[in-house]
């Protein structure tokens, strides 16, 4: 398997990819670690004219913690990220759900900025975009604009962002203290596609569910605590929004199944969340 | 934030039809080669550069078979363009030989020892993946081990073998035996 003809281009900065990418319209793809896309131009299943690497733009390469947010730029990896000594503190799910994503091969180049642009309804990066109450950042040529996760995603590999806009930067809100956090997946093996994945967050009010791989995005419910506990009504609400989440069988598994999962992890990993508030 | 600006690329773009010059240093030697941009850097090197040691399994990145170092970090070559490698550091399996006087390392020669290969088809990139890990984790527990493995397909050994000779080689090898009957190789 072979990618069809593109001519390259490797930016200097990202106002010549941006450029680029708005002269070249919908012919025109962004590569950075390029670990999903590599492997759709090897099948063929997308045939850019133009590939524009922002893979070695340092202004894309900012990985910082400030006024609240962790921002990762376009251009930094799932490794460095899961490197960062600080993150378990900062982003404590991203931690736990990182190890997840693909192989440590893979996230040695693979970013999560691409992994969002990218949209895989079970992947682990934008599940926990959502779950955290992140955000995308979006820059053409012209303007800049920030667009909540919970917004970002339309479908399977559909988001809000335009043909000329790349994904700059996503932003997970640092965790606040009190809150809990835990992550959990099953595959078919570590490092496949989740067939269900489910991140928790309680802070001091609410319980969160996000849940990936069953829904054509990854989609978040939250309920109230009840007496600082979990709703004595969970197993209901988990039900209900296990129906609403509407799976589909496929080859790894039934939608029957999917909804057992939903039950079933997401209630672990919301006792898990719950007892690990600090 | 760096503000917006809007002009023209100053960047060449490198032409579909065009073979252009890609230089690397492969194990330590400087090499050039010549690349469509769409050539993986996996064909560059065994077709370019004449590197056959380096494997071609799914291309899609799922097998692992093609793990290559760039700049000392364990990649998939076939997830990699040749014209993404231009003025980068390669290392294949050749080089481990190479740069131990041209005899096995002492993780090859684990590998020898433990029956960690049959067809071999996958153990050039599970070498490469391994020296790259090894330097930054010289002491892996075995689940650690078996978690980075999870990123190779081998379809011969049920990964006991590569299990001991790891062990072995970073001498942990009292918690494993030499050889065992019938181990479950689940990765």
């Amino acid at each position: 398997m072979k990618p069809a003809s593109f001519d390259y281009l490797r930016p200097a900065t990202v106002a010549d990819a941006l450029a680029a990418l708005a002269a070249g319209g919908d012919d025109a793809r962004v590569i950075a670690g390029g670990q999903s896309l590599m492997p759709m131009l090897n099948m063929r299943l997308v045939q850019p004219r133009l590939l524009i690497d922002l893979g070695r733009l340092e202004e894309l390469r900012s990985l910082r913690a400030e006024d609240g947010w962790l921002t990762v730029g376009a251009a930094v990896t799932q490794a460095e990220v899961l490197a960062r000594p600080t993150l378990a503190r900062e982003v404590p799910l991203l931690a736990a759900a990182l190890p997840w994503v693909g192989h440590v091969q893979t996230r040695n180049r693979g970013t999560l900025c691409g992994s969002v642009a990218h949209a895989d309804p079970s992947a682990e990066t934008p599940l926990c975009l959502v779950a955290s109450g992140g955000e995308v950042v979006l820059r053409n040529a012209k303007r800049r604009r920030t667009v909540p996760a919970a917004d970002f995603f339309l479908g399977p590999l559909t988001t809000v962002k335009a043909a000329d806009e790349i994904v700059e930067s996503v932003r997970f809100p640092l965790a606040r203290p009190g809150s809990g956090h835990a992550f959990r997946e099953v595959s078919m093996r570590h490092g496949d596609f989740a067939i269900t994945a489910c991140a928790a967050t309680v802070d001091g009010e609410r319980a969160s569910l996000a849940v990936g791989g069953v829904a054509d995005r990854p989609t978040l419910r939250s309920w109230p605590l009840t007496a600082g506990g979990l709703p004595p009504d969970l197993d209901d609400a988990l039900n209900a929004f296990a129906w609403d989440l509407g799976g589909d069988d496929d080859q790894h598994a039934t939608a029957r199944y999917r909804r057992d999962l939903v039950r079933r992890i997401g209630r672990t990993v919301l006792e898990e969340a719950l007892s690990c508030r600090r | 934030m760096p503000p917006l600006t809007s002009r023209p690329p100053t960047t060449p773009v490198l032409a579909a039809e065009t073979r252009h010059a890609v230089s690397v240093v492969l194990n330590g030697t400087p090499r050039t080669g010549h690349a469509h941009p769409r050539l993986l850097l996996s064909d560059f090197l065994r077709h370019e550069l004449g590197a056959h040691g380096t494997r071609v399994g799914c291309e899609h990145g799922v097998c692992g078979a093609c793990t290559v170092r760039l700049d000392g970090v364990a990649v998939r070559a076939c997830l990699t363009l040749a014209v993404q490698a231009d003025g980068r550091r390669i290392d294949t399996v050749e080089g481990l030989a190479a740069a131990n006087q041209g005899r096995m390392t002492a993780l090859q020669e684990a590998f020898r020892r433990h029956h960690a290969l049959q067809c071999g088809f996958c153990t050039a990139g599970i070498l490469m993946s391994l020296t790259d890990y090894l330097g930054r984790n010289p002491k892996p527990t075995e689940e650690e081990l078996r978690d980075m493995l999870s990123g190779h397909l081998c379809r011969c050994t049920g990964y006991a073998g590569i299990v001991r000779a790891v062990m072995d080689v970073t001498g942990q090898a009292g918690g494993v035996p030499a050889r065992g009957p019938a181990e479950g190789g689940h990765v």
